[in-house]
């Protein structure tokens, strides 16, 4: 039962209607949804309000004791030495940015371009064993990444994929192809195949019927799946930090992690650095926001 | 020239045995109707001619060329299918284009067809429409115009109509005969509904279970139903089945009742068969020699006629009637049987006995 938080909080009975002949009880619920609501932003935006706040004070400021919420001097120093090392040229940084967004790219690319005819071929045609291969499919997810971390890296240093940009696309993608396939079968499968029997029927081949009349329709689908995939090789950290050590490959996550552990900490580089981190995933959430909800809430509407 | 010839299909699905060794002959120009219930591997028929589905076993034989490894699209068919499968992202002009842009023709060409086909349909005003702005008729349509704006082999259609309300559904079936008849193509119709399979075949097969049961004119389906099933299946109200057996010159049921035993019945003494009765052969009204007496059962008048249930022993039949008979549940009455028009069933195998003589 949706309870708009307006409603919700609106001052004195609503007019024309019995507002708690409807549901009695209704009013306190809601004021206990709303507070309910309130007390978990405040816990999950905290963290993040602070982050923002330590990336915009100066370090005397961050050290503060007590902590000062309000009235610091505003300062984007820390921003720029994110991207601009002390010598005046690249910061370490800066480049390990660029090999994220490389890395994440490059490998949702890959992903969606291998996971996307499968998933089609598995929605689509009668394979033997069907389930239990979807069934293998998806249990090469089951495992965490850091228990397969160690065999991985040793035949990455064997093949000689360690410490380098490559190495890390192939694994994500390979993390990515499993999750890629599962939601985009259920796009497919909601799909009607007739379009495709009828396009061949007209004088197109399979692959045309696919490519003309079904794939225009998974657009929506694709764009949600490529933001999970994408969001996943964004943030990954165990594989990045094991399987890489320079830092012309490194990804931002372990790069991040880097600046603390030193005798001193600049938190307001560490803070800085996050800020920028998070902003492409949020930007990108934000521009696929109404596929996203179709993608999550597939299956929840069946014809 | 579209001759369709499909030998010996199989298909099974999982467990399910679609397809158990169907093999039609579809002569050039015919308007040739599959019918069937639900799950009786009419479709699946039909998309094996065209190409849709991988078959088991069997042969597909399009103008005489064996063409069962033919890709849909080399096949040169056209369908229609039951929930039209119109392409959601395309305009209507665009839907009816599609197996013309597929085939590279100038859109001067293309123009000029898609004109064609929809002042034949009467769909001009919706050309520029999505499949969604379509209503389930105007969608109907634009499907038709789909298939029938190329003139390939055979049009094959998957229960085109089934879909419409029924004054629309009426009103196609005239006009999709008049396309047969001004096209002169041929057309594979599979439908569950016996009044189109009667109404616009040239030629019946019906199905069960994947199995042809009978192959010939509706009039011959009607009349002289190859088994008691056919007999069931065809005919509104259904036929009246009764358990029998032949003694001498009589048949005797077996709640007791007797009649003359109909000349070209070859059944010997004592084999348990089936008399079956459709509801016009029948009469609550005259008298004749062969009667048989019963109840009333009950009353379904339905404009035109009415279909009156009596019940003899234990078995219900359907009698058609004039719209005016009247009677209360109950009463006793005499229902005149036209003898030479019965049919006879062996009970245990369904197979018709009245063929010889008749």
């Amino acid at each position: 039962m949706a309870v708009s938080v307006d409603e919700a909080v609106s001052a004195g009975p609503a007019r024309g209607r019995p507002p708690a002949a409807r549901r009695p009880g209704g009013r306190g619920r809601s004021v206990l949804e709303v507070a309910l609501l309130t007390v978990l932003a405040v816990v999950m935006l905290f963290p993040v309000l602070w982050m923002i706040e330590t990336s915009i004070k100066e370090n005397r400021d961050v050290y503060a004791i007590p902590a000062e919420f309000f009235g610091f001097t505003v300062t984007m120093d820390h921003f720029k030495d994110v991207f601009v090392a002390p010598d005046g040229g690249r910061s370490a940084l800066s480049v390990a940015f660029l090999n994220s967004v490389l890395v994440a790219g490059a490998s949702t690319v890959l992903a969606t371009v291998l996971g996307v005819p499968a998933a089609w071929a598995y929605s689509r045609f009668a394979l033997k064993a069907k389930k239990d291969q979807l069934f293998f499919i998806l249990s090469t997810r089951f495992m965490p990444p850091v228990v397969v971390v160690i065999p991985i890296f040793l035949m990455y240093r064997q093949v000689g994929l360690i410490d380098s940009k490559l190495g890390l696309i192939l694994i994500y993608a390979a993390y990515n192809v499993p999750f890629t396939i599962w939601m985009m079968k259920g796009f497919v499968d909601e799909v009607p195949a007739e379009y495709e029997d009828a396009a061949m029927l007209d004088g197109y081949t399979r692959l045309q019927a696919f490519r003309k009349f079904t794939l225009p329709l998974l657009v929506p689908g694709i764009a949600a799946t490529a933001v999970f995939a994408l969001i996943f090789s964004w943030n990954e950290f165990v594989f990045a930090i094991f399987l890489t050590s320079s830092d012309s490959v490194r990804t931002a996550p372990p790069a991040i992690a880097g600046l603390i552990g030193g005798t001193t900490v600049d938190w307001g580089l560490v803070a800085a650095a996050s800020v920028v981190f998070a902003l492409p995933v949020l930007v990108f959430a934000y521009l696929v926001r109404r596929h996203l909800v179709a993608g999550v809430t597939l299956g929840a509407v069946r014809r | 020239m579209g001759t369709v010839a499909v030998q010996g299909l199989r298909k099974s699905f999982g467990k399910v045995q679609a397809l158990d060794g169907v093999t039609l002959d579809v002569p050039d120009g015919s308007f040739f109707v599959v019918l069937g219930p639900s799950g009786a591997g009419k479709t699946t028929t039909l998309r094996a001619i065209a190409g849709l589905e991988k078959l088991d076993a069997g042969s597909v034989h399009l103008d005489g060329r064996d063409a069962t490894g033919d890709t849909p699209a080399a096949r040169d068919l056209a369908m229609v299918f039951q929930n039209y499968a119109l392409y959601p992202r395309h305009t209507a002009y665009e839907n009816i284009a599609s197996p013309l842009r597929a085939r590279r023709c100038s859109s001067s060409e293309i123009a000029a067809a898609v004109e064609r086909m929809s002042s034949l349909l009467h769909i001009e005003r919706l050309l520029q429409r999505r499949p969604a702005q379509l209503s389930g008729g105007e969608m109907q349509r634009v499907a038709l115009a789909r298939a029938l704006v190329r003139s390939p082999r055979a049009f094959l259609m998957d229960e085109p109509l089934t879909n419409l309300d029924l004054k629309l559904r009426v009103e196609m079936r005239t006009e999709l005969t008049r396309i047969h008849r001004s096209l002169g193509a041929t057309f594979v119709y599979v439908t569950n509904d016996q009044v189109e399979a009667l109404s616009m075949a040239d030629q019946v097969a019906v199905l069960k279970e994947g199995k042809v049961q009978q192959v010939g004119t509706p009039t011959e389906v009607y009349e002289r139903p190859a088994n008691q099933w056919v007999a069931g299946f065809v005919g509104s109200p259904p036929i009246s089945l009764l358990a029998c057996h032949a003694e001498g010159d009589r048949l005797v049921g077996a709640d007791g009742w007797t009649l003359p035993r109909p000349r070209w019945t070859t059944a010997e003494d004592g084999r348990a068969l089936l008399l079956g009765l459709r509801a016009e052969d029948l009469s609550v009204e005259q008298r004749g020699d062969a009667s048989l007496s019963g109840e009333l059962y009950g009353l379904e008048p339905l404009g035109d006629r009415t279909v009156v249930d009596v019940r003899v022993g234990t078995e219900i039949l359907k009698v058609k009637a004039r719209p005016t008979v009247t009677g209360t549940p109950g009463e006793r009455l005499h229902v005149t049987v036209d003898l030479d028009r019965a049919h006879v069933f062996d009970a245990d195998t369904g197979l018709s006995l009245s063929e010889a003589g008749r």
